[in-house]
């Protein structure tokens, strides 16, 4: 067993399960329901019916942290998806056709990259509406060159090796020499670079929620309890702390868990290791 | 060489001139900094207007800017809501109410140099009930038969019937007396009479108005104001924490304890003209049905309302009415919350288990606020709302102009505007000619008692319809910076008045 030696990716693992466990519990039940507004509880600090405390409507903000949380990672996920699927083919196509096909990606990708990506996010919800759909398209799109660049990096050190040649030989065509033979290859790799880009799309959705161009209410996401919170900051910091805190740490663990699942799949390293 | 290096005395008169002139520098610098605080003054309102002319425009961010600041009408309402003299400086009305002479003011130009007289003022009105005319209130001014100019200071107003409210309504922001040289361009760069003159308008930061010199009345304190755009709450606090504002006519109720505790403010809590409603589609099923409506009034708990979105800072109102109008009547228990009534009510409608239905929210923190505490309220008797956030175009596209909604949640914040309901294209689709008689009768009616029995049967019948649904009257919640004086505490029309503002130490 490799995975003892990289504590960072059981914690960082432990953390995101902890985390995805509680927003998909979220789906069935919460301690109370997230639309259940009663005034006269409001501004409540932690207590045994309420353990992260009540917010400005009186909702019990633990289930609020627990629905925001499914809905950032959502769509942060949803993003992912987006990007991988159309970045990780996009730099296999580069990789085993070069030549213009390759330039045009590549090209596209420093068109793509040139732009801030949260400056253009803004433009996209700000165009098409604000919502979380929009804010899922808007992260979507800047993950795809980053997919594409991963891919078509990882699969160019894969392209030179014997076996593929082998493959070409046999009469494969470059679609099916790259499904077969590149993408398993460098399934690790677009792994890794899922779970950093997880946990850049939860900040960028945490981003245009807190600038109103995401999440809408009564849905919740954790930009948006933040940015609820943020006119009470200055009487009532807890509410803006526990959005602000739940943030800190699913990053820090997505991040934790990329890390670790880097040195565990890095094909690199593994001689480094084995060696030592 | 001496003269290059110097002595150590010359070296020390040298430091002690140094010093001197830079303390004189300083000296005269924060000299002019008080002085220029003493007569500059900077107010941050949340919404900025879409024009500057309040003539064309619904907008109340309009009037906020430039009402009774750079336009004057024929009269002018006060702080406590009742008619002063304006440009007409005094005006006699004919025994039977149709027929009112105004004496114009003399020696009244407007901003670019041309000169005020009754042609003015006849352009002004006929400008208002032109056909193609885009004011907000045309309505108001529909009984207006004729505008002759007898002389250049005097005007004659001709009434096709009595209206109990004439002087009222040309004392609004719609009826301010414009110029037709500049008339067009009013909308960019206002030019009125009044006592501040339009300097610039900074899209999407600020509108700055300058001291009117040669303004014909009584002179302000204030030499220059800055209207300064920020809608977003925490970002105002921040502002006025920081001093780069001197004051709000409105901050969110959630934060008024910040200022509250802070000697440097001072809060002003005032009322205003701003009834909250649920403006309810009447034409549209199942809000046609009267019992559906009464049932959302008895779904309704005021009390947490305007706890949850006003901190308790807002009067509940059971009608289209103003609670601090003397014509006022107490109708909030007309429907009391009361879940089992609302449910039986349904069930009496057809609609046991209640129903869906959108309710599209106006950019503004009292009503997005209110609509996620009405969808929880209306939850519990079975009615699902969808919130739909619209920013203003789009509600002014959707709701008021294609009627296109279910539900909304939107302060109406002309003064004594219940006339609204007498017209059935409005964008309630209310249609009760009864209604629209009684409206009649009261707008033809000048006895103060009898107005009075009318608008309360007024009232009344709107509660009993539940026409809307009657949340609460928005509270004016100004903060000020404690040495400012003059700012009105109540809102009984449109506007930030700067006529009366100073500082004092």
């Amino acid at each position: 067993m490799r995975l003892p030696r990289h504590p960072s990716l059981i914690i960082g693992l432990a953390a995101t399960a902890v985390f995805v466990a509680l927003a998909l519990l979220s789906l069935v039940w919460t301690p109370y329901p997230i639309a259940q507004i009663d005034i006269a509880r409001r501004f409540q600090g932690p207590s045994g019916a309420h353990w992260l405390g009540t917010d400005f409507f009186g909702r019990d903000m633990a289930s609020l942290v627990m629905s925001g949380t499914l809905t950032s990672f959502t769509v942060a996920a949803a993003a992912v998806v987006i990007g991988a699927g159309l970045g990780v083919p996009l730099g296999l196509a580069a990789a085993i056709w070069r030549g213009p096909v390759e330039w045009l990606i590549l090209r596209g990708s420093d068109f793509v990259f040139a732009f801030p990506a949260l400056v253009v996010a803004i433009l996209i919800t700000a165009l098409i509406g604000p919502g979380a759909i929009n804010a899922v398209v808007a992260i979507g799109v800047f993950n795809i060159p980053v997919f594409a660049r991963v891919a078509r990096g990882g699969a160019l050190t894969v392209v030179s090796l014997d076996f593929v040649a082998a493959a070409r030989l046999a009469g494969l065509s470059n679609a099916a020499i790259a499904r077969r033979h590149l993408l398993p290859n460098i399934m690790g790799l677009v792994i890794v670079q899922a779970t950093i880009q997880l946990a850049l799309g939860i900040l960028a959705e945490a981003g245009l929620s807190y600038i109103g161009l995401g999440t809408q209410p009564p849905a919740t996401s954790l930009g948006l309890m933040l940015r609820d919170a943020q006119s009470l900051f200055v009487l009532h910091p807890f509410l803006s702390l526990v959005p602000g805190l739940v943030i800190i740490v699913i990053v820090i663990a997505l991040n934790l868990a990329g890390d670790g699942l880097r040195d565990a799949l890095d094909p690199r390293l593994k001689p480094v290791e084995s060696a030592a | 060489m001496p003269g290059e290096i110097g002595t150590v005395g010359e070296l020390f008169m040298l430091k002690v001139l140094t010093v001197l002139s830079l303390a004189l520098v300083m000296n005269a610098a924060l000299a002019g900094a008080a002085l220029a605080q003493q007569t500059q003054v900077r107010i941050a309102v949340a919404l900025e207007p879409p024009t500057l002319d309040p003539t064309a425009n619904a907008a109340e961010a309009v009037d906020i800017v430039v009402y009774q600041n750079v336009f004057e009408g024929l009269t002018r309402i006060d702080e406590n809501g009742t008619v002063q003299p304006g440009l007409a400086t005094e005006w006699t009305i004919s025994e039977d109410g149709l027929t009112y002479t105004f004496t114009l003011a003399e020696g009244v130009t407007f901003h670019d140099g041309s000169a005020f007289d009754a042609e003015d003022v006849t352009f002004a009105f006929e400008r208002i009930v032109a056909e193609d005319s885009l004011n907000a209130q045309k309505a108001l001014y529909e009984p207006i038969e004729s505008v002759t100019a007898v002389d250049p200071h005097t005007v004659e107003i001709t009434l096709k019937r009595p209206t109990g409210t004439f002087l009222f309504d040309i004392g609004r922001p719609d009826a301010v007396i414009v110029a037709p040289e500049s008339a067009e361009n009013n909308a960019r760069v206002p030019i009125g009479t009044g006592p501040f003159a339009f300097v610039q308008w900074d899209r999407g930061s600020r509108v700055i108005l300058e001291r009117n010199d040669v303004y014909w009345g009584e002179r302000p304190a204030l030499t220059r104001a800055t209207y300064l755009f920020i809608g977003d709450t925490a970002t105002l606090t921040n502002a006025l924490l920081a001093g780069d504002v001197d004051g709000t006519n409105n901050m969110a109720a959630e934060v008024l304890d910040v200022f509250a505790a802070d000697p440097r403010f001072k809060v002003l809590v005032g009322t205003t003209e701003g009834e909250v409603i649920l403006a309810t589609n009447n034409a549209r099923e199942p809000f046609d049905n009267p019992k559906v409506r009464q049932a959302m009034a008895h779904a309704i708990d005021r009390h947490a309302l305007i706890e949850g979105v006003t901190y308790g800072y807002s009067q509940p109102i059971g009608s289209h009415f103003a609670p601090h109008n003397p014509y006022y009547v107490d109708l909030t228990g007309t429907y009391p919350h009361d879940l089992d009534a609302a449910k039986a009510l349904l069930a009496e409608a057809g609609l046991p288990d209640g129903f869906s239905a959108t309710l599209k929210l106006p950019p503004v923190a009292y009503a997005r606020m209110s609509g996620q505490i009405l969808a929880s309220q209306f939850a519990e008797v079975g009615i699902e709302l969808e919130l739909i956030n619209v920013e203003w175009a789009q509600w002014l596209e959707d709701v008021f102009t294609n009627h296109d909604y279910d539900l909304s949640i939107v302060a109406h914040v002309e003064p004594f505007d219940i006339g609204i309901y007498a017209d059935p294209d409005y964008y309630f689709g209310y249609d009760n000619p009864e209604f629209a008689a009684l409206i009649e009768t009261l707008n033809a009616t000048t006895d103060d008692a009898e107005r009075k029995d009318l608008a309360i049967e007024a009232q009344r019948i709107l509660a009993e319809d539940a026409v809307n649904g009657y949340l609460f009257e928005l509270a004016q919640t100004g903060v000020w910076d404690a040495r400012l004086e003059g700012m009105w505490q109540n809102s009984p029309i449109e506007g930030v008045v700067l006529r009366d503002i100073r500082w004092v130490e």
